[in-house]
């Protein structure tokens, strides 16, 4: 299987031969933000298109089928429209903290590309508390969405912003607690390393039911996080026309809208590397032919196709079920979600003893 | 008690979402509705009873059914349609006898009513399956019905 720990440490030494070891590590880091910007940007539009695609499909619709074959290029004319429109000045809102809400959203988003292992070797940086980076960073757009409502002097915003407050703080303790499994199973925080204990077999084969319980369960929890599908509260257009970005547009409300759809995105690849095996392809023990087919596979197709396995999963969810009530909502969590997955952490440790 | 029904709640839970799920799924993969119209110009077909426009139908002799008795003209909501008549001579009778001149439909007018259709004795007129109207003025939707040096076709015995 490729390694891109080959490229990477070419590109490195390429540097290193003309540069100082400060200016490599400093034309490093462009690069790399650069690199993680560009990939953002491209999976953003590529993510939209899947959404409006798959969601065309559930209705029996056809979906984007106008600009370019089979549409492919009608998110591409969604953005150049969107950068073009006007930013319509509100008066009366905060105006620093209007402007600074969507970036903190979007940063959030952006933080997590760091330290997603997107293919052996392309790991931006191994945190040896990988998972708990993820967590942190991921959970950190809440901020930047109850700035957004507050800030917009309006009651629509405001409500949407506690609504999502309210669901993320509560969703985050299942989500985290179900992660927890895994690291109970794997004994590590570092992603690299959870990684490559799956060389054999995928953690929710290894862990038996609890593994398949904890993947169930963040998949909801995580879903329940990026304000979709029947749990959009936050920006529920019957009742509060959008949520917390009522009062933005143009390019503002893009910002919110490209962080949406990347963290359905981060979701799914955080539950890929932690449950799906990451980059490692599927090895079934004893089965040395079928293993070393698999092998063949490059290792970002692996991750991607799982990602996209698991983001198909989120938007079947979304075009099936209604909205919840705020109340069922908390309830789902705070009553089922929240002791399942402590129950299920004990139950994984009594496996792994 | 309540911990076995709160345990039985969680798989009903599931069961059911499950079902749901299924249903989705299903119409995921069902044949899509969507019609792709100016690809599929003149392919569909469209329903029997579909109320485009208003025609009247002529044989191969160039003869139509309508014996200019202006029911429909009486019937018509909204003045669409507009019959003008003239007397011509029977050449066997040696009588004068009214006939249709022109048979003027007002496209623009019509509220495809069907009151004119259903009311003809003769069945003289009937709906085209055309809907494609559009035009860049309005004149044009001005349309005479029966066709240049058209004659009353004679009756079946």
């Amino acid at each position: 299987m490729f390694d891109f720990a080959i490229v990477t440490s070419w590109i490195d030494q390429f540097l290193r031969s003309f540069l100082s070891a400060g200016w490599t590590l400093f034309v490093e880091f462009v690069l790399i933000g650069l690199v993680i910007l560009a990939l953002y940007a491209v999976l953003a539009l590529l993510l939209i298109y899947v959404e409006r695609k798959v969601c065309a499909f559930f209705q029996c619709r056809i979906g984007p089928n106008r600009v370019g074959p089979w549409g492919v290029l009608q998110s591409v004319a969604d953005m150049v429209k969107i950068l073009l429109k006007e930013l319509i000045n509100i008066k009366r809102v905060d105006p620093f903290l209007f402007k600074a809400a969507m970036f903190l959203v979007i940063i959030a988003s952006i933080c997590t590309f760091g330290a997603l292992p997107f293919a052996r070797g392309l790991q931006t940086i191994d945190f040896n508390i990988g998972v708990f980076y993820l967590l942190a960073v991921s959970s950190l757009g809440v901020v930047g969405i109850l700035l957004a409502g507050w800030s917009s002097n309006n009651k629509y915003t405001m409500i949407g912003a506690m609504r999502s407050g309210a669901q993320l703080i509560s969703y985050e303790l299942s989500a985290g607690l179900s992660l927890m499994a895994i690291v109970v199973l794997s004994g590590s925080m570092q992603l690299s390393e959870i990684v490559n204990q799956q060389a054999e077999m995928w953690f929710i084969f290894k862990g038996h039911i609890p593994a398949f319980i904890a993947f169930v369960i963040y998949l909801i929890a995580g879903h329940a996080e990026t304000n979709r599908g029947p749990f959009d509260l936050p920006e529920a257009e019957s009742e509060l026309t959008a949520g917390y970005h009522t009062e933005y547009s143009g390019i503002q409300f893009g910002f919110f809208y490209l962080a949406e759809y990347l963290n359905m995105f981060i979701v799914a690849a955080i539950a890929t590397t932690m449950f799906l095996g990451g980059w490692m392809p599927l090895h079934i023990p004893g089965w040395e032919g079928f293993n070393q087919v698999m092998d063949f596979i490059p290792s970002v197709i692996w991750f991607f196709g799982k990602a996209f396995l698991c983001v198909f999963l989120a938007l079947w969810v979304r075009w099936s079920f209604p909205r919840l009530r705020i109340d069922q909502l908390l309830n789902l969590e705070w009553k089922v979600l929240m002791p399942i997955s402590l129950i299920n952490i004990l139950l994984m440790a009594l496996l792994v003893l | 008690m309540k911990l076995i029904n709160y345990i039985a709640n969680i798989f009903i839970a599931i069961f059911r979402l499950l079902q749901g799920m299924y249903i989705t799924m299903l119409n995921l993969i069902r044949k899509k509705v969507t019609e792709q119209y100016p690809e599929n110009r003149g392919k569909k077909e469209q329903f029997e009873q579909m109320r485009g426009q208003l025609v009247m139908p002529h044989n191969e002799n160039n003869q139509h059914k309508c014996t200019a008795c202006l029911i429909c003209m009486t019937n018509c909501p909204n003045g669409t349609i507009q019959i003008t008549t003239k007397m011509e001579m029977n050449e066997e009778t040696g009588k004068e006898k009214k006939v249709l001149d022109t048979y003027m439909y007002d496209l623009g007018c019509c509220t495809y009513c069907s009151l004119c259709t259903w009311t003809c004795p003769q069945d003289a007129i009937e709906w085209s399956q055309n809907f494609e109207h559009a035009m860049f003025t309005r004149s044009k939707l001005n349309i005479r019905l029966n066709k240049e040096g058209s004659s009353l076709a004679p009756k079946n015995k």
